[in-house]
């Protein structure tokens, strides 16, 4: 059994070795995708168009009003007449907030009453509303001491002089969503890994040697994990890269356990190429095992929560979501990552990947065949 | 002796098309039986299912005393198969892919084996090399070498010689006599009629069907094929005028001279009556294997529905 499982993975790897170009880019692609994603989508975005309802025109509202364009977070773009105008500029997107000041607040903030500003944000995606939000508050406090002079000075103490009242409007809990490394670790390694397998098991029956390998004595599970071992260095190779570079550039480090992390990673990794092999044994040609892979990848990078807010989908796509590996592994990693997640936390994440390898090898060992019918 | 291979009544059909039909093969320990018919004919299929990669669809039997269907893994470790199609890891090195080989059997002294292989190989030289730059002829005689690495008892090659050039023949038919003669079974199918005449036995198969068992001059006899030689000048140029008269089944040129049989000698003797002239001689000769696996084909063909 040992003999004939090390005989597999020595010539998986030794013609792993030798296919130079996919081993490039089973390491390019992943980078190469952090770096888009990573740079291309700006997570930190300046100049949203804003509106602003100011009922009450006076030198402090306009103080107010240019701490908050002298963020570089807003630009206001707009000044609509009504609340109802500036709700359907936040609905139809082409603002993303809307700023009103109520028209008592020069004569509540001179009262020593507590005036009120609101901000609406449009957080569909949340990273585009955080930090202005955040930024909001010290910019109005930092100008107001500055221009309460004379008989108002006496306001200048009062930490809560203006209040801001903030309101987050379509995704009221997509908060701290650092979703693009887990995201993109389980998206990376449902492609890589997927159709790794797939290909390798289909690339014999193309070339002729699947007839030679069955006429030895090798058992199906044998060649399975045979295969798939090599892949499974490369995986975690794969993963320790991309750990590296979101922390090198993104600054993304992990909070919670790394064994942990490394323990639901292999998990992860081998259910992936349970399909894979799962595939192959379905497939006739390289082409039919790749459209197949591709049509684990989509659902994956769509359905898992990568692309949309999973809550935000529809039941039945959350269902589908469910039955993805890519799911319970991006949901793991970003309890791990960036909330500091224990065991007892992604316990749930990962019997679940557990259930779809045990039913995924099942239907691969019965669905491998050791003749050629 | 006991019986190496003994399959009986062997059917396999792909859809509805029945592409080895009802075929019994029983060869004795240390033999070499050729394996013919023409392409299409079944002769893989058969091997296949010989060596358990393929399921009968009807019929069964035992090799080396395992039986067809159940002991298939005891049958892969004791037989040898090498495969029509170059079945080896073209990227894979010259070594590599003997190494790989060697360790699915789990043999020992895995090394010196290779080494060895190589050795009689002759390619010792170039074990490094990837086994996808060989030439075709070469190919075969690694492939070879592969199969035999593991010592089996039984040796299932499938056109081993095709493309392989003719003192490489000469010296692969010499290694397979003495395989044959260790008491290693060989059933080896081939084109070739020089190398069907090395053989102890030889069986046709046409469409699906065995049609000729036993020694080459068994089936010969069993033909009941009549053959004439036509000489003289211009007899070569016969043919084409015998090729589709009654009682021909095969006209054809040899060098200056002409070959012509039939199974009638009565109805032969009439076709050729009208070109006996003074200048061709005509003399009775035995059929050659040639002239009775065409004669096989064609009664195949005869038969094989809507053929
Ligand atoms: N997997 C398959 N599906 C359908 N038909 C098949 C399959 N394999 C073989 N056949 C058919 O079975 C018949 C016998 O094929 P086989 O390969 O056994 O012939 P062969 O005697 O080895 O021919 P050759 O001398 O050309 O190698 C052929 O007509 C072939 O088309
Ligand atoms: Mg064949």
């Amino acid at each position: 059994m040992w003999a004939r499982l090390i005989a597999i993975v020595i010539k998986e790897a030794l013609q792993l070795k030798r296919d130079r170009l996919t081993f490039a880019m089973m390491f390019g692609v992943p980078i190469m995708q952090l770096l888009l994603f990573g740079y291309a989508i700006d997570t930190d975005p300046r100049n949203l168009p804003t509106a602003v309802i100011a009922a009450d025109d006076s030198q402090i509202t306009r103080t107010v009003l240019s701490a908050l364009a002298n963020t570089g977070y807003m630009r206001f773009t707009h000044r609509p007449a009504s609340e109802a105008e500036a709700n359907a500029l936040l609905q139809r997107g082409e603002v993303q907030f809307v700023v009103t000041i109520p028209s008592d607040f020069t004569r509540r903030l001179v009262r020593g009453e507590r005036a009120q500003i609101a901000i609406d944000a449009d957080a569909t995606d949340p990273m585009a509303a955080a930090n202005p939000l955040a930024a909001a508050q010290p910019a109005i406090m930092q100008a107001l001491a500055r221009d309460l002079v004379g008989p108002l000075a006496g306001l200048r103490a009062r930490p809560d002089a203006v209040e801001l009242v903030l309101q987050r409007r379509y995704n009221p809990e997509g908060k701290a969503r650092l979703n693009i490394v887990p995201g993109l670790l389980a998206v990376i390694l449902t492609m890589t890994m997927v159709m790794m397998t797939a290909l390798a098991v289909t690339r014999e029956r193309e070339r002729g040697t699947m007839e030679n390998l069955l006429a030895m004595p090798v058992r199906p599970i044998e060649v399975m994990i045979g295969k798939i071992l090599p892949y499974v260095v490369i995986g975690s190779v794969q993963v320790a890269v991309i750990l590296f570079v979101s922390r090198l550039l993104f600054d993304v480090a992990i909070e919670g356990s790394v064994a942990l992390l490394a323990l639901g990673t292999a998990l992860f990794i081998i259910v992936n190429l349970a399909i894979g092999f799962t595939i192959s044994t379905v497939t006739q040609n390289q082409l039919q095992a790749m459209q197949a892979s591709i049509f684990i990848l989509l659902p994956s990078i769509l359905l898992s929560g990568f692309m949309f807010p999973f809550r935000g989908m529809p039941v039945w796509a959350q269902w589908l979501g469910e039955t993805l590996p890519a799911t319970h592994f991006m949901r793991l990693v970003r309890g791990l990552m960036l909330k500091g997640a224990g065991f007892g936390d992604v316990t749930g994440e990962l019997l679940a990947l557990l259930a779809i390898l045990l039913i995924v090898t099942t239907v691969a060992v019965s669905r491998y065949k050791v003749t050629l019918d | 002796m006991p019986l190496a291979i003994d399959v009986h009544d062997l059917v396999k059909r792909y859809g509805s098309r029945t592409v080895v039909d009802h075929v019994s093969l029983a060869i004795e320990q240390g033999r070499i039986c050729g394996f013919l018919g023409p392409n299409g004919s079944g002769k893989t299929t058969t091997l296949r299912m010989i060596c358990g990669l393929l399921t009968p669809d009807g019929g069964g039997g035992t090799c080396l005393g395992h039986d067809l269907v159940r002991e298939r893994d005891a049958i892969k470790r004791q037989a040898g198969y090498m495969t029509q199609r170059f079945g080896l890891y073209e990227d894979l090195t010259i070594r590599e892919n003997l190494e790989f080989v060697g360790r699915v059997y789990e043999l020992d002294r895995l090394k010196e084996r290779v080494d060895g292989a190589l050795e009689r190989l002759g390619l010792a030289t170039r074990q490094g090399q990837l086994a996808g730059a060989l030439s075709g002829g070469w190919k075969q005689r690694l492939a070879l070498a592969a199969c035999v690495l593991h010592e089996p008892k039984l040796l299932l090659l499938d056109e081993p010689t095709a493309g392989v050039d003719p003192k490489a023949r000469r010296a692969f038919w010499d290694e397979i006599h003495a395989y044959a003669a260790q008491g290693i079974t060989v059933l080896v199918s081939t084109h070739y009629m020089d190398e069907a005449e090395r053989c102890h036995e030889i069986a046709y198969i046409a469409y699906g069907e065995l049609m000729a068992r036993g020694t080459a001059d068994e089936v010969i006899a069993q033909s009941g094929l009549t053959s004439y030689i036509a000489t003289g000048p211009g007899a070569d140029r016969l043919a084409p005028k015998l090729r589709d008269a009654p009682g021909v089944t095969a006209a054809a040129a040899f060098g200056a001279t002409l070959h012509v049989s039939g199974p009638d000698r009565e109805r032969l003797l009439a076709a050729i009556a009208p070109l006996r002239t003074d200048s061709i001689k005509w003399t009775e000769a035995p059929p050659t294997l040639e002239d009775v696996f065409i004669h096989l084909m064609g009664r195949a063909h005869d038969n094989a529905p809507g053929g």
